[in-house]
């Protein structure tokens, strides 16, 4: 049985549908990433997955339980956490308290606020600053930190590196091993395709809410990617 | 000399139950960005429970505070979860309308339960009992109480909004609440929660004030209006603020009442909207508008 | 799959159709009916009718300011004492015709609009519907300490009309009435169907998006702000004529606003057909219940909790929900010529 188990799932905004009968899996312990053109419904799936959009139809399954109709903070609770794409920090909120707030499930885990302090040891210095003082990067590092603290089996990165400089993005990605070894399953959107070849056991292309392509990043040629990628 | 020293005192003591009319509201309206239109009204109606509560069970003024407190910020959260929730959302006017009828409702409600004859509180001695300083000064034992009382229940207030998850988790709801909900945080619990302990501080301020006065069912409105002056005045997002406001509208208040009987509450407005021509974020504001 | 574009000359925007041309025909009608009572009503008769387009009136200047324009007042009362002191003022004291005052009334409570507009406006949403209620509030208050207007106890205004022919200022008072009740929707839907009508709701519907076609919100607003003021403020001056007694508590009343909720939100709100359903389950509810006195208003108040909780449309809202019917269309939709 997979961590993730989507069947011919559709979701849509009102009379627009992004994503149409999508089949997708994500087992225990994997990295997968998902790669597309702009509106090609990543982050729609992405946002369906973790609650946040209703699905207009199909399946839905997370550790074995249907998950469909549930709300966004149940799916949470659950042990699915989003590093969202935009960041969305806290802005009333300290860097230390925004991390605190993804503890606010009080799931049992490795990863407490010293553990992401060591992972991100920049953050330790600005833990009393607001979020919004910190560099694009620095705030990255929060996001996914606070997507830590919710101790997860899922973490779902949206666009970590849109709009970072291409130093920082290596950084970032520098430390998913480390956040792989405890077991987190991965699942990310991913602009920088170079990036998320390196990082992932399989990649998944989307091209106006279908999946165009799929496979592991040894097997996939520059020209199958490019294709899948753009279209015809 | 002393007249004047002796009415900025009421004013600022004044203050005192005005910061805790209001900051039930600064709550509401900091996490759920929800103006309660019935405010003032569930104020009065936690004043009448405290009356019906001591006459039909034979206790004490205090003991009162006991059984109307913990009732009010049930009924507050049961409100919220089903019936407010259903109204929030980006149009603003809905839950305004909704709470402008629940206004009408409770304001009639009492009219045909207690009649429109005005009731208050026996609390004996402490009614009359002077704090005499002095130099012809001197002020009320209550007043006080209910200033020290407003303070102790906004610092209560900043310290559960600082360092407790529930009071994290009322900012980031405030800030965010898709990405709150992302971090399993179920908003319609937040929100009524917020709405239960925005009840408790109105059940309190309901008590104190049907023991320094006499009310009457349609007294609601105006409690909320200087409850609203209060939060402007300190400033949005700013529970010292609305301190700060409420005894700055007392001092108003009693200023323009010690002027001339009938400006009492005028200058309260004038205060309130002098402010808001000169420095509308308030003198103290935290919020960032979303 | 993509279609050719069809190219614009081939469409048109429409308005209207054959539903809003019977309406328009009904209407009128109704107006001539109206205009006629004076020959055939009883004087009962006719002050229902005349507090029926007073009461549409105000809702239509309520509806124009909230539903269209997106701003929430709890503090048209203002301009209602407004106009009725107005009467006070140059009907009692000043000597003028009392049909005269009203359209002066106007004016007067389109300048109080102006001048309260630039503190009121610092506010918005919900804090702009309490800071109006203030405003009223002070309204209320500065009148009820003024001696030359008689202050807090009142005064009456039955000397104004004295010397008048008692049939002929109750059919003043109606056709007045009419004028305001009809002219209120004659009005709003001009506005609506014109490009300022369409910046309203742009405005409403996103300011910001607005702003960047170019439309100016703040001009649009102030406008609909003053407008709806002076419209309140003549009403206000007619319905005290009927009253012949004006005391600040009755002229600034809340419960003015509390009735301009309940037709328009229990109507319609938005709609032009909305406070006209609205006034019209007022009156029913007020003919059965008022008798029942407080139990009436929590009847209304309850009504109008529950058309917010299930139904934020109103009546109208659910009838058209069923029915896409316009009896007054304001709305713009494009039209394919036929090619055939």
């Amino acid at each position: 049985m997979s961590l993730l188990e989507v069947h011919a799932l559709t979701a849509g905004y009102g009379d627009f549908q992004a994503l149409y009968c999508i089949d997708f899996r994500v087992e225990e312990g994997e990295a997968v990433a998902i790669i597309g053109a702009n509106g090609a419904g990543k982050t729609t799936f992405l946002r369906t997955l973790a609650g946040q959009l209703p699905a207009t139809g199909g399946h839905l399954r997370f550790d074995g339980q249907d998950t469909g109709g549930w709300s966004g903070h149940r799916i949470a609770a659950a042990g699915v956490a989003m590093a969202p794409e935009g960041r969305r920090l806290f802005p009333s909120l300290s860097v230390e308290e925004n991390l605190l707030m993804g503890a606010y499930t009080r799931r049992p885990g490795p990863w407490t606020l010293d553990r992401v302090y060591a992972l991100f040891p920049v953050l330790r210095e600005f833990r009393e600053r607001n979020g919004t003082e910190l560099s694009g990067g620095q705030q990255q590092m929060v996001a996914v930190g606070r997507a830590l603290m919710a101790n997860p089996r899922l973490l779902l990165c949206d666009e970590i590196s849109l709009g970072l400089a291409p130093v920082v993005v290596r950084d970032i990605y520098r430390t998913l091993p480390q956040i792989r070894t405890e077991g987190i399953s991965l699942l990310l959107v991913e602009q920088d395709v170079g990036q998320a070849l390196k990082v992932s056991d399989r990649v998944v292309c989307f091209q106006e809410g279908r999946i165009a392509l799929e496979g592991a990043p040894a097997e996939l040629t520059r020209e199958q990617i490019s294709r899948a990628y753009f279209g015809d | 000399m002393a007249e004047w020293i002796n009415t900025v005192l009421q004013g600022v003591l004044l203050g005192g139950l005005y910061a805790l009319f209001a900051a039930g509201l600064s709550l509401s309206f900091g996490v759920m960005r929800m103006i309660n239109i019935a405010h003032g009204d569930m104020i009065v109606f936690a004043g009448y429970a405290a009356v019906a509560v001591v006459a039909l069970l034979h206790l004490s003024p205090a003991l009162a505070i006991v059984v109307v407190v913990p009732a009010l910020a049930l009924l507050g959260y049961a409100a919220q979860r089903f019936v407010f929730n259903r109204t929030l959302g980006d149009d603003v006017l809905r839950p305004l309308l909704l709470t402008f009828g629940l206004s009408i409702v409770i304001q009639n409600g009492l009219l045909q339960v207690f009649s429109a004859d005005v009731r208050g509180l026996d609390i004996g001695a402490l009614a009359t009992a002077n704090l005499d300083l002095g130099h012809n000064i001197a002020f009320g034992v209550l007043p006080l109480l209910v200033m020290l009382t407003a303070v102790a229940t906004i610092a209560a207030l900043q310290w559960v909004f600082r360092h407790t998850r529930a009071g994290r988790s009322f900012r980031a709801t405030s800030d965010d609440p898709a990405t709150a909900s992302l971090m399993g945080v179920d908003r319609h619990h937040v929100y009524a929660l917020a709405m239960a302990i925005a009840s408790a501080v109105v059940a309190l301020a309901g008590v104190f004030l049907v023991m320094r006065t006499t009310i009457s069912p349609s007294d609601g409105p105006a409690r909320l209006l200087y409850s609203f002056e209060a939060v402007i005045i300190g400033g949005l997002g700013s529970l010292w603020g609305t301190l700060a406001g409420g005894v700055l509208l007392g001092v108003a208040q009693a200023i323009g009442a010690k002027l001339n009987p009938g400006w009492g509450v005028l200058f309260g407005h004038l205060a309130f909207l002098l402010v808001l021509t000169l420095r509308p974020q308030g003198l103290f504001p935290k919020t960032r508008d979303r | 799959m993509t279609h050719d574009p069809i190219p614009l000359s081939e469409s048109r925007v429409a308005r209207g159709n054959r539903v809003s041309l019977v309406a328009a025909v009904v209407a009128l009608a109704l107006v001539i009916v109206a205009a006629s009572m004076p020959w055939w009503a009883e004087r009962a008769q006719l002050h229902l009718i005349t507090e029926f387009l007073y009461v549409l009136a105000l809702a239509q200047m309520w509806n124009l300011l909230a539903g269209y324009g997106g701003m929430l007042s709890v503090g048209q009362q203002a301009f209602i004492g407004i106009g009725a002191y107005s009467l006070v003022v140059f009907g009692l004291h000043g000597g003028l015709n009392v049909f005269a005052v009203v359209p002066l009334a106007g004016l007067i409570g389109a300048v109080a609009a102006a001048a309260t507009a630039p503190v009121v406006f610092r506010l918005s949403g919900a804090q702009f519907a309490v800071g109006t209620w203030v405003v009223a509030e002070v309204f209320r208050i500065v009148v009820s300490n003024l001696p030359f207007v008689s202050g807090g106890s009142g005064v009456s205004v039955a000397r104004t009309v004295s010397g008048m022919d008692i049939e002929w200022r109750d059919s003043m008072t109606l056709w007045v009435a009419l004028a305001l009740g009809a002219g209120a929707i004659l009005a709003v839907y001009a506005l609506m169907r014109s490009r300022w009508g369409l910046a309203l709701v742009a405005v409403r519907d996103s300011e910001r998006a607005s702003q960047s076609l170019g439309i100016d919100g703040r001009r649009i607003k102030w406008l609909v702000y003053v407008a709806s003021a002076a419209g309140c403020a003549m009403a206000g001056a007619l319905i005290f004529i009927t009253k012949l007694r004006v005391s600040p508590d009755a002229a600034f009343s809340i419960d003015w606003s509390t009735t301009m909720f309940f037709v328009v939100v229990v109507g319609g709100i938005g709609t032009l057909e909305g406070p006209l359903v609205g006034a019209v389950v007022y009156f029913l509810l007020r003919e059965w219940l008022s008798e029942l006195g407080s139990i009436y208003l929590i009847v209304l108040g309850t009504l109008t909790m529950t058309v917010m909780l299930v139904a934020p449309g109103g009546l109208w809202g659910l009838f058209t929900r069923r029915v896409p019917l316009q009896l007054f269309p304001v709305q713009r939709r494009v039209r394919l010529v036929d090619r055939g």
